[in-house]
């Protein structure tokens, strides 16, 4: 994963609530075993129907709850290859949220309000270690978890901090944590 | 001090602050290849294949394809393959195309007891959540996640917050644990359980059995909701004894899970009251399972909302769905009814329907398919001959998968079908491109198979 400090430049706006991942990502293109490539078919029904356009940008701004249903990773992979670098948001989806950070795309919450007022200014700043969207209108504060602002700062691989904590996953099986459970192995 | 069912599994799983233990880890062959390249790329094993299981459930033709190498379409050949080869590179149970256990992800684990309470469950899929329906902690995770648990066995996980759902009175007849968590949806909207870990609990939900649960728990995502819970009883613990997954020493273990269920006056930090007494059957009517209205109802009027958001929302799903306000939906007329997907493909879904269509006919303007949850299902199934049921009224009778949930294999709506289905999401072309989802119970899409349109269940017989 790519450090990621300040994201600079020019902001994409769906103005619309509930994108769903099926919308950002259908399901055809999720046969693919590959990592990348998935820019091409991002949105793939609204932009080929011509309901939508959309500019690649650094920044994407849009509706309440986005990214909500399917857990499907292609999703967050998709809005990175088009070109974007930060998603601001009035609220996420939990899954997607989580997504995003693990691949170093920056999902940053503002009210509604404030995410209007990016989407009219056409530009914007957003400085991840300050935690603020800076555009025409102001400065407008973000928060984002502290373990999840160092992986992104420092582009960090989480399972390798993981790894690196592997004596307390040796010590939480060997006192019967992993005790729980069926062996599948075994069935 | 007191605690509630979540805060007892987290605490016992974590390993240290944010990083939790994770007990099951299911796979399927959408979101584990890319988890497997990452591996191969860094030189990881898989630290515990034992506590991993895998099967082909997404990408699966329902049509008798009974081998991954026989798959007609290239892209899900390679995928099932890859996963298949995947599993046995690194040691991992995989129950593919062919293997009489192959199915569902989220019906084999229950089935095979492999699903158990006091549990931390994981896949790289949404709908994980059903698993919760034990007392286990189970949520649907991403690719770089699945990644992470192969790799580590642990996840990195922020706490949720803790919502208990409490529905008093009991559900009427015709009535569903479908309809109660549509309407529970309906009512917190998509987003109302965002950040929460939800236990359903009361008199209404104590008196369901396990299949009930499960399809509670599994949309608790549509909802939002990181995982749903309910409380083992004896019920649960009796569903697990004897299968092949059962823990060997069975007393003690239902033993330590009758210790789970939340202590009284236990805290949550959200507490919502229903009356499952006041339920109908419902249906969707827009593109988000929040879209949702009593069977009764007429179709919503945009212009009666409040919000412009909403206002703008709904009008684009209606223009989306062809439906007009104030249209009854018993009006309503689907052309195609699929029973099947993880929400509502058990045994028990399965009878349900064949009560109602039994020595009926499909509406000759309908083509109606039943996809079994598992080979297991269908076994137990076509043994209680409820595929001679379903055949006879007309029905299609396939073979075990996500078919037309999701339509990432051969089983999808055209262009403009409108479809009543007993999955899970009625999203914009989740079925196929341009397709029209209605959400409801197995019960209300026999039904509407039999009459043509959409009735209230509990007006028919």
């Amino acid at each position: 994963m790519r450090p990621i400090d300040v994201i600079e430049g020019k902001v994409s706006v769906l103005d619309r609530h509930d994108v769903d991942t099926d919308q950002i990502i259908p399901k055809q293109f999720l046969k693919r075993v590959e990592r990348t490539g998935f820019g091409e078919f991002l949105f793939y029904d609204w932009i080929r129907d011509g309901e939508i356009e959309l500019e690649s940008n650094p920044i994407l701004v849009t509706g309440r709850n986005f990214g909500s249903g399917s857990s499907r990773e292609h999703a967050p992979w998709a809005l990175e290859d088009f070109g974007f670098q930060a998603i601001i948001a009035p609220s996420f989806a939990d899954i997607f949220y989580s997504n995003c950070t693990k691949i170093g795309l920056l999902p940053a919450i503002l009210d509604e309000e404030h995410c209007r007022l990016v989407a009219e200014a056409g530009e914007a700043r957003i400085d991840v270690d300050d935690e603020t969207v800076t555009c025409a209108a102001g400065v407008f504060e973000f928060a984002v978890e502290p373990d999840v602002k160092h992986r992104l700062l420092n582009g960090l691989d989480d399972i390798a901090i993981t790894l690196e904590n592997g004596a307390a996953i040796d010590k939480f099986e060997s006192a019967g944590g992993a005790e729980r459970g069926p062996v599948t192995t075994a069935l | 001090m007191l605690q509630n069912m979540f805060e007892k599994i987290w605490e016992a799983h974590e390993v240290s602050e944010g990083l939790i233990y994770i007990d099951l880890h299911l796979v399927h062959e959408v979101t584990s290849p890319q988890a497997f390249d990452g591996l191969r790329l860094a030189n990881r094993p898989v630290r515990r294949a034992d506590k991993t299981l895998a099967t082909a459930d997404h990408n699966t033709p329902t049509d008798g394809t009974m081998a991954a190498r026989l798959i007609a379409d290239e892209l899900s050949r390679v995928q099932v393959e890859t996963l298949e080869r995947n599993c046995e590179e690194f040691g991992i149970p995989v129950y593919s195309l062919g293997s009489d256990r192959q199915g569902i992800v989220h019906v084999i684990g229950p089935e095979l007891g492999v699903t158990q309470p006091g549990m931390t469950i994981v896949c790289g899929d949404s709908h994980t959540s059903t698993h919760g329906a034990f007392g286990s902690l189970a949520f649907g995770i991403g690719t770089s996640e699945v990644e992470h648990v192969l790799a580590t066995q642990c996840l990195v996980q922020k706490r949720p917050k803790t919502m208990r759902i409490s529905y008093s009175g009991e559900l009427g007849s015709g009535v569903t644990p479908k309809d109660l968590i549509l309407a529970t949806i309906g009512r917190l909207g998509t987003g109302g359980m965002t950040g929460y870990a939800v236990e359903y609990a009361g008199p209404a939900i104590e008196a369901l059995e396990m299949p009930g649960r499960m399809t509670i728990c599994n949309m608790t995502i549509e909802g939002g909701g990181r995982a749903g819970m309910i409380a083992p009883d004896e019920k649960t613990v009796e569903w697990v004894r004897g299968r092949p997954g059962a823990p060997a020493d069975f007393d003690a273990a239902a033993a330590r899970w009758r210790q789970l269920p939340s202590d009284d006056g236990a805290m949550f930090d959200t507490e919502v009251e229903v009356d499952a007494g006041a339920i109908s059957p419902m249906v969707t009517w827009g593109t988000n399972p929040g879209m949702v209205i009593e069977v009764t109802d007429k179709v919503p009027d945009p212009a009666q909302m409040d919000s412009p958001g909403d206002r703008e929302s709904a009008e684009r799903a209606l223009a989306y769905m062809g439906l007009t306000a104030g249209t009854p939906m018993t009006e309503v007329a689907p052309e195609r009814v699929f029973i099947g997907s993880c929400t509502n493909s058990r045994i028990e879904d399965l009878r349900e329907a064949a009560e109602v269509v039994d020595g009926r006919k499909v509406a000759p303007s309908i083509r109606a398919m039943v996809v079994p949850g598992s080979q297991q299902v269908k076994a137990t199934a076509e043994a209680e001959g409820l595929h001679e049921v379903f055949r006879g009224a007309g029905f299609e009778w396939r073979e075990a998968g996500c078919s037309m949930c999701l339509g990432m294999n051969p089983d999808t709506l055209s262009e403009g079908e409108r479809c009543a289905s007993t999955s899970n999401r009625n999203f914009e072309g989740r079925q196929g491109k341009g397709g029209r989802t209605h959400l409801v119970s197995p019960k209300m899409a026999a039904a509407a198979a039999i009459e043509g349109h959409f009735v209230d269940i509990r007006d028919w017989s």
